[in-house]
C-alpha cells in the first residue's frame, strides 16, 4: 500500500498508531479513577442528605452523570423490579397469667413478663436502577468523547467542555512558547557549550544542570517569592489584574503580558537548562565524526562547523522534545497552579480539592489529546526534516 | 573495575555528587531518629531562630514575653504582669527552632528530616521498580527481535506518549483514603519504566550480533541464560546509570504529585512535597514566610542535582568519546 510514496505512507502509518494510542488513553482515562473506590460512593459521603429520598435521587443522578446506569433513549434510568425479602420480627409483651387468668406477680408486686417472637418474612417490590456493564460504559464514555460531551461539572452543574474551553487558551499561550523558546534557547546553549568546552562549558554546563534538577514548582515558588513579594517587580499571582476583564483592550493585553513573564521565566529556564545538557552531549557526540573533522580540517568558519553541527545533532534534540513533551506539560501545569495562572493546572487543582470527578477526567483527557497532538506532530516533522529517516523510510518500503 | 572507580574518583563533579548524594541519604536515614524535635510551638509559623523566652525587668517590675505571630518578619514583644509569672514560664519551654516552624508550630528540622527519609524511600523503591521493569522488558526486546520485540516496543512507546503525570493524577484519585508511601512509589515506578525499557532495548540490539552471544547460543546456553549472563553484565554499567535519574525522577514526581494535593496521606506520611504543598495551601510564599518553602525545595534540588552530578560524570567516564 502506498509503496511509490514512502512519505505518504509513513505519515498513514503514524496516524493509525496515534488514534490507537488515543483509544487506550481513553480507556485509561475511564478506568483508572474506578480503580479504588467508586467516585460516587466517595462523593456520596461527603455530602449530607436531609431524607434517604434525597439522598437516593442524587446517587441516581451522579450516576447517571457517569454512565454507570443503562439509560433508555429518552435519558431515563431503564429500572428492575427487585423483589426485596424483609424479615421482619414481631416482638410482643405479655404478662404471665396463671390457670385461673390472673396476673402471676413476683415478691415485690411486679408483673412478671414473657417475650414471644416470630419471624415474618415480607416480600416487596422496589425498583433500581440497571447498572451497565463496564464495557458499554466504557463504549457509551467514549462515543459522548467523540460527541463533545466531557460530562457535567459537580460544582456549578456547567458543562465540562466549557470549564476547560475557558482554561485552555491560557494554558497554550502560556506553555507553546515558552516550550518552544525553552528548546531553541537551550539547544543553542548547549551547541556553544559542546564546540568550545573550555571556561564555556565548565560555567554553562554545571550551571544548567543545576537548573535543570530544580522541579519546575519550586524554581516557580522562588521567582514568586523574590521578584513578586519581596522586590514587589511582578505580580505574584494570576493570569490579570482583578477587576478587568478579559477581552482585548489594551488595558488587559497589557496586565496580561505583565502576569505572564513570571510564570514565563520560570518554565522557560529550567527547560532551556533540560535542553541545553542533551545537546551538549550530542554535540560533543557529534563533534567526534569525521564530517566535523573534515570540515575543520578544510579551513571551515567556525560558525558554519557550528552551523553544520547544530543542524545534526538538533534532530535527536528533536526526538528527545517530542518523549519528553508530557513530562514538560505535567511540570508546567504545577507552575500554573504556584502562579494561580487562569489555566488547566488550576482548574484540575480546584477539581482536586473539591473531588470534582467529570472535570479532573476532562482535564487529563485533555493534556493526553494535546501531548499526543504535539508527538504526531513532531514525528511528522522528523520524517520531512532528517534526510537520514527519509532514506530509511525509502529502505523499509522497499 | 578498579581503573574505573579511579577515574571516577579523579572528576570533580563525581565526587561532589557521591558527597552530597551521601549526606542526605545520612541525614535521611538517621536524622529522625537521632534529633529531638523541639516541642511544637503554639503560634504557629514561628521565624528561624526568632527570640524567645522571658526577660525579667526587676526596676520596672515586668516581665517581657517574645513572641512571634505568623507572618511578621519582626517579632512582637508581650509584656506580662508580674503575677502571671509561674504560668508563663510553663508555657514557653524556650524552645529555639533553627529553620522555624510549619503552620501548625511543629519544628521544621524534624519535619525535614521526615520528609526527606520518606521522599528517598519513594525515589529509591520507584527507581529499583522501574528500573527492574524497564530493563527487563528491554533485555527481552532488545534480544529476541522480531515480534516480541514489536509487541514490547508499542507497549513501551504507548505508555512513553501517554503523560504519566496524567496516569499519576487519575490513579491518586481513585484512592482518596490510605495512598502510602508505598503506593505512591508503586504507581510511580509502573509509569516511568518505559523510559528505561526503551534505552536499554537499544543497547540490547546492538549486542545481539555479537560474537559471544552466537558462541553461547550454539553451545545450547538457554535464552534466559544468555540475556543474564551474557548481555546483562555488558549494559550494567549502563542499567546502574539508568537507575540514578529513575530515582531522580521518582523523587521529582512524587513532589509534583504531591504539590497537587494527591501526594502520600497519613501522619507520618510527610514527604518533602507534601511539605511544600501545606506551605503553598498556607500561602506561605505570598505572606513572605520563606522558611515555610525554601528548606523543602533546597532539600529536594539538592538530592536531585547530587543524582544528576552522578550520573553525568560517570556518562563522562563510561563512555569514552565523551572524555576530555
Amino acid at each position: 500500500m502506498l509503496k511509490k510514496y514512502p512519505t505518504a505512507r509513513y505519515v498513514l502509518l503514524r496516524s493509525i498508531w496515534y488514534f490507537l494510542t488515543f483509544l487506550v488513553a481513553l480507556a485509561l482515562n475511564f478506568f483508572l479513577p474506578r480503580l479504588g473506590s467508586d467516585p460516587v460512593d466517595i462523593m456520596m459521603a461527603q455530602g449530607s442528605y436531609s431524607s434517604p429520598e434525597i439522598r437516593k435521587q442524587t446517587e441516581e443522578n451522579l450516576r447517571k452523570n457517569f454512565g454507570l446506569v443503562v439509560v433508555d433513549e429518552e435519558g431515563n434510568i431503564v429500572r428492575d423490579t427487585v423483589i426485596k425479602i424483609d424479615t421482619v420480627v414481631n416482638i410482643a409483651i405479655d404478662s404471665v397469667v396463671d390457670e385461673q387468668g390472673s396476673i402471676v406477680v413476683d415478691s415485690l408486686g411486679n408483673a412478671i413478663v414473657k417475650e414471644s417472637r416470630d419471624t415474618v418474612i415480607k416480600e416487596r417490590p422496589e425498583f433500581v436502577a440497571r447498572k451497565s456493564s463496564k464495557i458499554s460504559q466504557l463504549f457509551n464514555y467514549i462515543g459522548k468523547v467523540f460527541k463533545g460531551d466531557l460530562g457535567t461539572s459537580f460544582e456549578n452543574q456547567k458543562p465540562v467542555s466549557e470549564i476547560i474551553m475557558e482554561a485552555l487558551p491560557w494554558t497554550i499561550a502560556l506553555q507553546l512558547p515558552t516550550i518552544l523558546f525553552g528548546w531553541i534557547f537551550g539547544n543553542v546553549l548547549g551547541a556553544l557549550a559542546a564546540y568550545r568546552r573550555g571556561v564555556f562549558d565548565r560555567v554553562i554546563f554545571p550551571l544548567a544542570l543545576l537548573m535543570s534538577s530544580i522541579p519546575f514548582f519550586v524554581f516557580g515558588m522562588v521567582l514568586v517569592y523574590f521578584f513578586g513579594v519581596v522586590w514587589d517587580f511582578f505580580p505574584a499571582i494570576g493570569g490579570y489584574a482583578s477587576g478587568i476583564t478579559p477581552d482585548f483592550s489594551w488595558e488587559f493585553l497589557k496586565s496580561a503580558g505583565y502576569h505572564y513573564i513570571l510564570p514565563f521565566l520560570s518554565i522557560f529556564l529550567i527547560l532551556a537548562g533540560g535542553q541545553a545538557i542533551g545537546m551538549r552531549s550530542m554535540g560533543i557526540y557529534e563533534l567526534g565524526t569525521d564530517y566535523i573533522k573534515y570540515a575543520k580540517w578544510l579551513g571551515l568558519k567556525e560558525t558554519r562547523v557550528l552551523a553544520y553541527l547544530f543542524r545534526n545533532a538538533m534532530l535527536p534534540q528533536l526526538t528527545g522534545l517530542a518523549l519528553s513533551i508530557g513530562t514538560m506539560v505535567g511540570g508546567a501545569l504545577i507552575t500554573e497552579m504556584i502562579f494561580s495562572y487562569p489555566g488547566l493546572g488550576l482548574t484540575m487543582l480546584k477539581a482536586v480539592q473539591t473531588n470534582n470527578y467529570p472535570v479532573i477526567q476532562g482535564v487529563t483527557l485533555l493534556i493526553t489529546s494535546c501531548v499526543l497532538l504535539a508527538n504526531f506532530t513532531v514525528d511528522i516533522l522528523i520524517a520531512l526534516l532528517d534526510p537520514r529517516v527519509k532514506a530509511s523510510l525509502t529502505m523499509d518500503s522497499k | 573495575m578498579l581503573k574505573l572507580l579511579k577515574n571516577l574518583i579523579k572528576e570533580p563533579m563525581f565526587v561532589i555528587g557521591v558527597f552530597l548524594f551521601l549526606t542526605t541519604v545520612f541525614a535521611g536515614l538517621l536524622g529522625p531518629s537521632l534529633y529531638t524535635p523541639q516541642p511544637r510551638s503554639e503560634f504557629g509559623y514561628e521565624a528561624p531562630l526568632a527570640p524567645r523566652g522571658i526577660e525579667v525587668d526587676l526596676s520596672k517590675n515586668t516581665i517581657t514575653h517574645w513572641v512571634v505571630h505568623r507572618g511578621d518578619t519582626l517579632y512582637a514583644k508581650e509584656t506580662i504582669k508580674k503575677d502571671s509569672l509561674g504560668n508563663m514560664l510553663n508555657n514557653t519551654a524556650l524552645a529555639k527552632y533553627w529553620i522555624g516552624t510549619d503552620n501548625l508550630g511543629q519544628d521544621y528540622v524534624a519535619l525535614l528530616l521526615r520528609g526527606l527519609q520518606n521522599s528517598l524511600y519513594v525515589g529509591l523503591l520507584a527507581g529499583v521498580i522501574a528500573t527492574t521493569i524497564g530493563t527487563l522488558v528491554g533485555l527481552f526486546a532488545g534480544f529476541k527481535g522480531g515480534i516480541i520485540d514489536d509487541i514490547l516496543n508499542m507497549f513501551t512507546n504507548l505508555f512513553i506518549v501517554i503523560p504519566s503525570f496524567v496516569v499519576l493524577v487519575l490513579v491518586s484519585t481513585s484512592f482518596p483514603q490510605g495512598r502510602s508511601l508505598t503506593l505512591i512509589a508503586v504507581l510511580i515506578g509502573f509509569t516511568t519504566w518505559p523510559w528505561t525499557a526503551r534505552s536499554v532495548r537499544a543497547q540490547a540490539a546492538s549486542l545481539r550480533g555479537r560474537d559471544h552471544i552466537s558462541l553461547a547460543r550454539i553451545n545450547g546456553a538457554s535464552n534466559l541464560q544468555i540475556i543474564f549472563k551474557h548481555i546483562l553484565p555488558y549494559l550494567a554499567s549502563y542499567v546502574f546509570m539508568v537507575f540514578i535519574m529513575q530515582v531522580a525522577s521518582g523523587i521529582l514526581s512524587e513532589s509534583a504529585i504531591s504539590m497537587i494535593g494527591l501526594g502520600p496521606l497519613g501522619e507520618g506520611a510527610t514527604s518533602l512535597g507534601v511539605i511544600l504543598n501545606t506551605a503553598k495551601n498556607q500561602s506561605a510564599i505570598t505572606d513572605g514566610l520563606w522558611w515555610g518553602i525554601f528548606p523543602a525545595a533546597i532539600v529536594i534540588t539538592v538530592i536531585v542535582f547530587a543524582l544528576y552530578l552522578l550520573n553525568n560524570s560517570m556518562e563522562g567516564v563510561f563512555n569514552p568519546r565523551l572524555r576530555k
